[in-house]
């Protein structure tokens, strides 16, 4: 088995790499120059606001979608023109399919087992997903979840080395979202190399190695989800309720001050290590004490919404 | 092991999913038989008819019904599923797997291909056991006749998939032909009582050609090359343009 250690190994080439990708749609770029590295046994995430050109970029890496220009290779292939080789070791969970209507849940994982070399066992697949209960049941006949779980399965049901897997845990529920994270925690064990789209903060910070972010077609930022964090603007949050009013003007003359917001009554500050310290400093010397004081780091939902703030506006 | 156009477990899965579907069982398979079976039962199409060179109506009528049952494969069933996999993104989820997606292409074919020989046997069978018309007196050549003709059907379905954008496009191409199709099969007039111009005409189109080339190897003639070579050369031309306009998304 491969181990995830194996990716320290010096002479392991990357199992995806991506440079300067770019597709455009009706003259528009869309993918704008992305580049990104990811080596074996990693769980690389990409985030990024909706129409973003995640889809686009990950679909180029399954080989669905040719790109205008730029180099995609997985495992070294070529997606585009050495699509049989690389369609064996690349397992896909697409954000929009559908099966034949009439198809039950154990048809679909034999028939898609059939198609690889090595297949898993549908059965603990199905287990771990929680789809023994509707082996019977047909396509159609599924809730979105389960449609979403039965993807799962097929993504995973070809024993790839690596899987994409576009918008993982939409339409799961707590708890199958949590089994699924398991799951894919535990295929990473066994050395399996992941890329993830996801919208779910929580999911990226759990599972991913590296996170993407693209917005408008572009990388911008490229780190671990700690790293996003400490990078962005507001890291630390630092919150209370001071006894007296305070002066604005001594607030506003904060280092590192990334956003401040008053409400009833209480005071939120984001910025630095370095804004806590003055903002204690500045309560002592002006005798105000500061009731339910809280410090807490930012989340990775912060720093997503400051790295993708223009995108908003 | 995957290049294959055609993959086992596919052909299986979609020979699977059409016995799961009455509807299109219903119309291949049994609404031309019952149609031979209605016609049959005028007693007035059980009498030799002079105007058919004292053959009787039912005689010639299990032709048409046999060419009934590969227009509906064809023209309406086949390239409504097909277009309905390629917009639900079917074909795509296939694109990535090892296995093409042409393999679901090609199992369609050979789903529907069957289904609709299956209808051919039950109108002869049928017409045979009924109303004692006579099993073909040339059947090697009706067999190939007959095959020809099913390899143009779906050739014709494969046009109208790779033409539809969508399934209602699919559904609305395949009625605009349908009617004619089954005109020049002979449905309302048998080919051979059609005034001779029309004849001539009829005989250039694909089942005009297939009732005529049917008609000669019932009757136990070897089915005339030109027929033959009008149901390749259709074959040929539809295959070139499905393969030419055909859209995998
Ligand atoms: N086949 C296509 N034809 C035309 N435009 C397209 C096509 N695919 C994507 N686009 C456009 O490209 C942009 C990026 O789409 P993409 O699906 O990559 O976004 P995304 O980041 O995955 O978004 P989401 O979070 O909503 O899934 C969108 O503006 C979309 O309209
Ligand atoms: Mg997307």
């Amino acid at each position: 088995m491969r181990s995830p250690r194996a990716r320290r190994d010096a002479d392991a080439m990357p199992v995806i790499e991506v440079t300067d990708l770019r597709k455009s749609y009706a003259g528009r770029p869309v993918v704008d120059g992305v580049s990104f590295i990811v080596e074996e046994g990693e769980i690389f995430g990409v985030l990024g606001p909706n129409g973003a050109g995640k889809t686009t970029t990950v679909e180029c890496v399954e080989g669905l979608r040719v790109p205008d220009a730029g180099r995609v290779r997985v495992t070294g292939l070529d997606p585009v023109t050495e699509d049989e080789a690389t369609r064996r070791v690349l397992g896909a969970q697409l954000q929009e399919s559908e099966l034949q209507a009439r198809l039950t849940v154990r048809e679909a994982l034999e028939l898609y087992a059939a198609f690889y070399p090595r297949p898993l066992d549908w059965r603990p697949l199905a287990e771990r997903l929680g789809l023994t209960a509707k082996l019977t049941t047909r396509f159609a006949k599924l809730s979105g979840g389960q449609k979403q779980r039965l993807f799962i399965a097929l993504a995973l049901i070809g024993n790839p080395r690596i899987v994409v897997l576009d918008e993982l845990t939409t339409g799961l529920d707590p708890r199958a979202r949590r089994d699924t994270w398991e799951l894919i925690e535990d295929i990473r064990a066994n050395g399996v190399t992941v890329l993830l789209v996801t919208h779910f903060m929580e999911e990226a910070q759990r599972l991913c190695d590296r996170i993407a972010v693209i917005d408008k077609g572009r990388i911008a930022a490229l780190d671990t989800p700690a790293g996003l964090i400490r990078r962005s603007a507001g890291a630390t949050v630092i919150s209370f309720t001071p006894s007296a009013p305070l002066d604005d003007r001594d607030l506003n003359a904060l280092p590192a001050l990334a956003s401040i917001e008053h409400k009833d009554g209480r005071i939120t500050l984001s910025g630095t290590d370095e804004t806590v310290n003055a903002v204690i400093t500045l309560l002592a010397r002006c005798h105000i004490t500061a009731h339910q004081l809280r410090v807490t780091d930012a989340t990775l939902d912060d720093a997503f919404l400051d790295l993708t703030k223009e995108a908003a506006a | 092991m995957s290049t294959a156009v055609i993959n086992s477990a596919v052909l299986k899965g979609e020979f699977r999913l059409l016995r799961r579907e009455p509807g299109s069982l219903f119309w291949i398979l049994l609404f031309p038989t019952l149609l031979l079976v209605i016609l049959g039962s005028i007693p007035s199409f059980r009498d030799p008819d002079p105007s058919l060179d004292g053959l009787r109506v039912i005689d010639v009528y299990v032709p048409v019904t046999v060419l009934l049952g590969l227009i509906v494969g064809g023209i309406q069933a086949m390239p409504q599923t097909l277009t309905g996999y390629r917009e639900r993104g079917i074909l795509r989820r296939m694109s990535t797997t090892p296995v093409r997606p042409v393999a679901l292409l090609s199992a369609q074919m050979l789903v529907y291909g069957a289904a609709a020989l299956a209808s051919a046997l039950l109108a002869l069978v049928v017409g045979r056991l009924a109303f004692d018309v006579r099993l073909p007196e040339q059947p090697f050549g009706y067999a190939v006749a007959l095959l020809l003709t099913v390899l143009a059907a779906l050739a014709l379905g494969a046009v109208i998939c790779a033409l539809s954008p969508t399934t209602k496009v699919a559904g609305a191409i395949g009625s605009a032909v349908f009617f004619p199709a089954m005109f020049c099969a002979g449905v309302w007039m048998p080919v051979q009582t059609m005034p001779d111009v029309l004849a001539r005409i009829v005989e250039y189109t694909p089942f005009g050609a297939a009732s005529q080339a049917l008609n000669q190897a019932a009757a136990g003639d070897w089915p005339g090359w030109g027929h033959l070579g009008v149901l390749v050369a259709w074959t040929v031309l539809l295959t070139a343009g499905a393969a030419r306009w055909f859209r995998w998304e």
